[in-house]
């Protein structure tokens, strides 16, 4: 962790408009290094009975992380790039608060290992100044990853947002969702 | 970095090191069978006794710790206080004294961390009570003087006799030995571990040196000059006795100094998972919570409203206008709840796509 090519000017841009739940995310994921084969990307549909939407949802790797301020056991940091990481193995007691207090519904409590695992941005490769696995082979780029300068050269007519509202609160994020041109925030409540 | 002295965690340690301190003293008989070659060790063992009681103290002032550490003991002193106590004791022998939960990780990381684990927790039950002389050795005085007679020795606790046995018997040797054995398990353990550490993609991405390496090093230090000083008497006529006992004394003061700070100390955090069990088990047995959006149960009752508490405790307020929260969804509601709101944008947008 402490020598990395980590690069600070690429960011992440999801567009849950453009997933078509392919879900080459989720094969992608799983090949990812530091989640030993786990996917850790979730693809749903959202009503399935009405429509065929699905949703993509990565860590948002929050500014202020509700998931590490509810653990009781320390095992989720935050380090110098903002990227929130999943919980200590040696612990992460499993014992579910991250899961259920997460506002993104992010970590998955893997029952068999007793341990919550989650997205951490892919770090073996974003460490190496590489993209995340999701981001390099999501075909409708639902999923981006890259410069700020590129998404808007991509993207005219939108705009990211790292602003969310869950009734009372307000939570900021590293990732960003990509928004009607002029949008601030995204109100979910 | 920012510390200020947490004044009950500080008040609660000294006294726990100064009783600690009484006990030791009468323990060893005012000192008579306290070994003085063990000086270092025992100010070592002290420092990282009152660490340990300070850290703890704070971890179980932080909300989502103190919440699970208060209803663990709510759930299990009750009518059916024998039962739990039952399912306990059944949980710490599986996943505490066998970490069993490791094993669905990876056969070899669970042998490795077994092999760790027993090595340390053996070693420390020997050496703790033997520095601050609680343990002592002592020739039996009724062999001791008659000769022809086979000398028994008599192991002492707080000055008690607790046991005897032959000089030269098996069970003398295993006893004698038992650090060397402690040795060869904590050097299996810890190589399995530096070898995969380094070896392994996702390992080298996210561990740090000090976090992660130093200690498996410092492990291996530790019981290679031990396991040095053995081998320098039986069969090295002494010969660098003094460098291993000063290097072994060294890397073990840094351990017992370091355990409150670093990675050892989950040590002391893992029998939290058995009162995340019960927490469990119990608030089932409460009822279940069921997701506005998707109609089914993710988790417990007693686990949302506690979350809830807890949330607001540590500046997050999920309250929503109608007086409900966004925790009474669950976590695939949530991301339902997100897509819709974002569709919802779009459409107001005028475009799907942008």
């Amino acid at each position: 962790m402490e020598v990395t090519a980590y690069r600070t000017n690429m960011e992440f841009f999801v567009d849950m408009q453009r997933c078509i739940g392919c879900r080459a995310c989720e094969m992608a994921c799983a090949e990812c290094e530091t989640n030993g084969q786990e996917s850790m990307i979730h693809v749903n549909y959202v009503e399935r009975a009405v429509t065929i939407q699905t949703t993509v949802q990565v860590c948002m790797h929050c500014d202020d992380p509700v998931c590490a301020q509810v653990c009781p056991a320390d095992a989720i940091t935050k380090d110098e790039f903002a990227v929130v990481h999943s919980a200590n193995t040696a612990r992460c007691i499993g014992c579910s608060n991250c899961v259920m207090a997460c506002p993104f519904g992010v970590p998955i409590k893997e029952e068999k290992y007793d341990m919550m695992m989650k997205c951490n941005m892919c770090y073996d490769r974003t460490s190496a100044g590489k993209k995340p696995m999701c981001a390099t082979v999501c075909p409708s780029q639902a999923l981006f990853y890259g410069t700020r300068e590129e998404i808007s050269r991509m993207r005219p007519n939108s705009t990211p947002v790292n602003t969310f509202i869950f009734g009372k609160q307000e939570v900021t994020t590293k990732v960003n969702i990509m928004m009607p041109k002029g949008s601030t925030h995204l109100k979910i409540h | 970095m920012n510390f200020s002295l947490n004044k009950k965690a500080a008040v609660i340690s000294i006294i726990v090191t100064l009783a600690c301190v009484v006990v030791s003293f009468y323990g060893s008989r005012k000192l008579q069978n306290f070994d003085p070659a063990l000086i270092a060790y025992l100010f070592g063992t002290l420092f990282a006794l009152f660490g340990l009681v300070y850290r703890y103290c704070v971890w179980l002032q932080r909300p989502p710790t103190r919440m699970y550490f208060k209803r663990t003991w709510q759930l299990v002193f009750t009518r059916s206080f024998l039962v739990r106590a039952f399912t306990m004791l059944k949980d710490s022998i599986r996943n505490l004294l066998f970490q069993q939960f490791i094993y669905p990780r990876g056969r070899k990381r669970w042998m490795a961390h077994f092999m760790l684990a027993a090595g340390c927790l053996a070693a420390f039950a020997i050496t703790i009570p033997l520095t601050l002389g609680w343990i002592n050795f002592t020739l039996d005085p009724a062999t001791a003087l008659e000769p022809g007679m086979t000398k028994l020795y008599n192991a002492n606790f707080f000055g008690f006799k607790v046991m005897s046995f032959e000089l030269g018997s098996v069970p003398a040797f295993l006893i004698f030995h038992a650090l060397t054995w402690c040795s060869w398990l904590v050097i299996a353990g810890a190589v399995i571990f530096l070898v995969r550490r380094l070896t392994n993609a996702g390992l080298i991405a996210s561990q740090t040196f000090e976090g992660d390496l130093l200690p498996l090093i410092l492990l291996i230090i530790i019981s290679l000059t031990g396991l040095g000083l053995n081998f320098s008497y039986a069969f090295m006529k002494g010969i660098a006795y003094d460098f291993m006992s000063v290097t072994h004394a060294i890397a073990v003061i840094l351990f017992l100094v370091w355990i409150p700070f670093g990675k050892f100390f989950h040590i002391i955090q893992r029998p939290a998972q058995i009162g995340a069990h019960i927490y469990k088990q119990e608030g089932k047995k409460k009822g279940m919570a069921v997701c506005p959006h998707t109609g089914k149960e993710f988790t417990t009752r007693l686990h949302v409203d506690d979350l809830k508490i807890v949330t607001k405790e540590v500046g997050f307020d999920f309250t929503l206008e109608d007086g409900t929260s966004h925790l009474d969804y669950s976590p695939e509601g949530k991301r339902s709840l997100l897509a819709k709101a974002h569709l919802k944008a779009r459409q107001e947008g005028g475009t799907f796509f942008g």
